[in-house]
C-alpha cells in the first residue's frame, strides 16, 4: 500500500473520529492528518505547518465543503493554483450532493466527489472503498512540494 | 353696388320705375311728334286763310296801284305778333308794299318765289298769288311768320307732359313699392329664413308661405328640406351622443383595465420579487439543509454503531434493540431530508422543454426497477410511441415516482401487472399508469399528492409521502394536471396531463 499520508480537511470533529474509525476498520493504517478548517489546510500544505508532512505532499486529500474560515472550494481552487500542488489528488467528501457543488467542485479539478452516507455501515464501506482506490489502486502523480 | 349685389327690392322697384318711364317716355315722344307736325301744320293752314284774306283785300289796291291802302291794309298784321314780314308784289314782280315800313334785306325777297307755303330757315313762309275772282293775277303775297306760337304750344305741352310723366313715374315708384312686396315677401322671408338656419344652425324654423303660387311651392319645397335636414339633423345628433357616450365609455374602460393591469403588474411584479427571495431563501435553506442537518445524523447514527460494535458485551438485548431503533430512526430521517430536498430542486429547477420519448423511458425504468429486485416477477404494459413536451429529468422522476409506487404496492400481489399508456380524457389527452396492487380508498383520494401525506402505514409498504407531491409539483409546473382513481385492493390508476 502506498505509505503516503492522508489530509482530512473535516470540522465536524463527530465526522473525524468516525472517518478514523472507518479507516483503521479496514486496516488502512496510513498517517492521518487532520486539518479542522480550511486556514489550517492551507496550513499544513503551503505555510506555518506544513512540515508536518515533512517533504512529501499527502497521497490523498480528502476535503469537506463547508468550512470555517476558509471553505472547501477555496481550498481546492488554492491547491489547483500552485504548481507544486496541481496535480495533487482531491477527493471532496462532503455531506451535501447539491448539484451546484458536484459542477463546482469539478469544474475547480476535483478528482472524485463523494457523499457521506447518514447509515455508518455505508459510510465505513464508502471510506474502505476511498482507501483501497487512492492509496492502493490510483498510480499517484509524481508530485513533489519542491520540485 | 354692381346691379346684381343690389337688393331685391331695389331691383324689382327699378326695374318697374325704369319700365313705366320708358313706356312713358316713349308715349310722351310719339305724342310731341304728332303735335309737332299738327302744330306746323295747323299754323301753315292759318297762314295760308290769312293770305289769302289779305290777297283778296288786296285786289283793290293792286289794280288801282294804291299803295297806300296796301300799306294800311298790310299795317293790320301788326295784331299777330308772329308776322315778321309781310310784302305785296306787283304783276311785275316789284315790291309794291312791305310790313312793317322799315324791313329790308333777307326777310324781304327781291322777287316772288314760287307759290305755296313752306318752312325756310327757321321761318314759315308762304306765296299767295293775288287774283281778280276768276280772271288775271294781279301780283303776289308774301308772308313770313316766325314759329313762336308753334314754340310756345309746343313748350306748354311738354312742360304738362313732363309734370304727367313725373307724377306718373312717382305714382309707378309707390306702386311698384308696394306691389314688388309680393314678389319679394317671400323671397326675404325666405332669404331670412335660410340666414337663420345658417348662422344658428336652427333647422326647426320654417318659412312662411304667403300664396300658392311658384313662391310658395318655393318655400314648401324649402321647408320640407328643412323639415329632412332637421329629422337627419336629429338621428345625427343622436347618433353622435350614442357615439360619444360608446367613446367615452370605452375610454373609462380602456381606463380602469390600464389601472387594473397596471395594479396587477405591480401585484405580479411584488409576487415576483417574493418569489425571487423566497426561491433565494429556500435556496439557502435547502443547501444548509443538506449539509449541516445530515452531519448530526450520520454522528447519531455512527456512534449507535461504535456502541453496538465496541461495547455489545455490556448492552442487554432491550439496550441493542433501542440502539437499532435509534439508527433505523436516523436513517430514515435521513431519506426523509434527501426526498424533501428533491421536492425543493424540483420546485427550483428551470424548466427545459424538449421532445421527450414517454415510453422509451418507462421502459428503462422497468428495466431498473427489474434488476434492483431480480426476484420480484411483475409484468409490464408498457404502450409504445408515447411523447410529450416537457422538461426530460423532471418528467423521469414523474415516472420514476408512478413506476416505482406501483411497482412497491403490488408487491403481496400474486399476478402483479402495472400498465402505461395513453387515455382520453376531457376530451384531451392524457396518460395513465395502472396497477392491479393494493389501491387506495377514494375518500383520501385528495391525500394522495400532500406531502408527508400516507394512505398506508410504513410497516405495511415503506416510504417518506413525499414521491407524489414532487409528482404532483412537476406536473404542475408544467401546466397539467394529475388526478387518481382506485379501490382498496382493486388497484390504483394515476392519470396526468402535460
Amino acid at each position: 500500500m502506498n505509505p503516503g499520508k492522508i489530509l482530512l480537511v473535516e470540522d465536524n470533529p463527530d465526522d473525524v473520529a468516525l472517518t478514523l474509525r472507518a479507516l483503521k476498520s479496514h486496516n488502512i493504517t496510513n498517517e492521518v492528518i487532520v486539518a479542522q478548517d480550511g486556514a489550517q489546510a492551507l496550513d499544513y500544505l503551503f505555510g506555518a505547518k506544513a512540515n508536518a508532512l515533512g517533504d512529501e505532499l499527502p497521497a490523498v486529500v480528502l476535503l469537506d465543503l463547508k468550512l470555517p474560515k476558509i471553505n472547501g472550494m477555496e481550498v481546492l481552487q488554492r491547491i489547483r493554483a500552485d504548481e507544486g500542488t496541481r496535480l495533487l489528488p482531491v477527493v471532496i467528501l462532503t455531506s451535501s450532493d447539491e448539484e451546484r457543488d458536484v459542477i463546482e467542485g469539478y469544474s475547480l479539478g476535483a478528482n472524485s466527489y463523494v457523499r457521506k452516507p447518514v447509515d455508518f455501515v455505508e459510510f465505513t464501506q464508502a471510506a474502505k472503498q476511498l482507501g483501497l482506490y487512492w492509496l492502493l489502486m490510483n498510480r499517484a502523480p509524481p508530485v513533489s512540494r519542491r520540485p | 353696388m354692381a346691379l346684381r349685389d343690389w337688393p331685391i327690392k331695389r331691383k324689382l322697384t327699378a326695374m318697374l320705375v325704369l319700365i313705366s318711364g320708358l313706356v312713358l317716355l316713349l308715349t310722351s315722344a310719339a305724342f310731341a311728334g304728332y303735335q309737332y307736325w299738327s302744330l306746323r301744320r295747323a299754323t301753315r293752314d292759318a297762314l295760308s286763310v290769312r293770305g289769302r284774306i289779305i290777297a283778296a283785300n288786296s285786289t283793290a289796291s293792286l289794280a288801282f296801284a294804291n299803295d297806300a291802302d296796301a300799306r294800311e291794309l298790310l299795317s293790320a298784321l301788326r295784331a299777330d305778333p308772329h308776322i315778321v314780314a309781310a310784302v305785296l308784289y306787283d304783276k311785275g314782280g316789284h315790291v309794291f308794299a312791305r310790313y312793317p315800313a322799315s324791313i329790308v334785306g333777307d326777310l324781304v325777297p327781291a322777287a316772288p318765289g314760287p307759290d305755296g307755303y313752306r318752312f325756310e330757315r327757321g321761318l314759315l313762309i308762304g306765296f299767295q298769288p293775288v287774283e281778280e275772282t276768276g280772271s288775271q293775277r294781279l301780283g303776289t303775297l308774301y308772308l313770313a311768320s316766325d314759329l313762336g306760337a308753334v314754340y310756345d304750344t309746343f313748350r306748354l305741352s311738354g312742360v304738362i307732359g313732363l309734370a304727367v310723366m313725373a307724377v306718373a313715374l312717382l305714382a309707378a315708384y309707390l306702386l311698384s313699392r308696394v306691389l314688388q312686396g309680393t314678389i319679394s315677401q317671400p323671397i326675404l322671408a325666405l332669404a331670412e329664413t335660410a340666414r337663420a338656419v345658417s348662422t344658428r344652425q336652427d333647422y326647426s324654423v320654417r318659412a312662411s308661405r304667403l300664396g300658392s303660387d311658384e313662391l310658395g311651392v318655393l318655400t314648401d319645397a324649402f321647408n320640407q328640406m328643412l323639415g329632412r335636414i332637421e329629422d337627419q339633423n336629429r338621428a345625427l345628433t343622436q347618433s353622435q351622443d350614442e357615439l360619444q357616450r360608446y367613446a367615452a365609455d370605452l375610454e373609462r374602460r380602456v381606463e380602469e383595465r390600464t389601472h387594473e393591469l397596471k395594479e396587477r403588474n405591480e401585484s405580479l411584479r411584488r409576487n415576483a420579487a417574493e418569489l425571487l427571495a423566497a426561491n433565494t431563501e429556500l435556496d439557502a435553506f435547502a443547501y444548509s439543509v443538506s449539509h449541516d442537518l445530515r452531519a448530526p445524523l450520520r454522528t447519531i447514527d455512527g456512534f449507535s454503531q461504535v456502541l453496538l460494535e465496541d461495547n455489545a458485551a455490556q448492552l442487554d438485548e432491550a439496550g441493542r434493540e433501542s440502539l437499532h431503533r435509534v439508527r433505523a430512526a436516523s436513517q430514515r430521517m435521513g431519506t426523509l431530508i434527501d426526498d424533501l430536498l428533491k421536492l425543493a430542486r424540483v420546485t427550483r429547477a428551470e424548466i427545459r422543454t424538449e421532445d421527450v420519448d414517454l415510453s422509451g423511458m418507462a421502459r428503462d425504468i422497468a428495466a431498473e426497477l427489474q434488476r434492483a429486485t431480480p426476484e420480484r416477477q411483475v409484468e409490464f404494459a408498457i404502450a409504445p410511441g408515447l411523447k410529450a413536451r416537457g422538461d426530460a429529468r423532471l418528467l423521469r422522476v414523474v415516472l420514476d415516482n408512478l413506476l416505482r409506487n406501483s411497482w412497491k404496492y403490488t408487491a403481496k400481489q400474486p399476478a402483479p401487472r402495472v400498465e402505461f399508456g395513453p387515455v382520453e380524457a376531457n376530451g384531451g389527452e392524457a396518460f395513465m399508469v395502472r396497477d392491479n396492487g393494493a389501491g387506495f380508498d377514494m375518500k383520501y383520494a385528495d391525500k394522495l399528492f400532500g406531502v408527508f401525506q400516507r394512505l398506508h402505514s410504513a410497516a405495511e409498504f415503506e416510504g417518506t409521502g413525499v414521491g407524489l407531491a414532487t409528482v404532483r409539483r412537476i406536473i404542475n409546473r408544467h401546466g397539467g394536471r394529475i388526478w387518481a382513481e382506485g379501490a382498496v385492493d382493486q388497484g390504483a390508476t394515476f392519470y396526468f396531463t402535460l
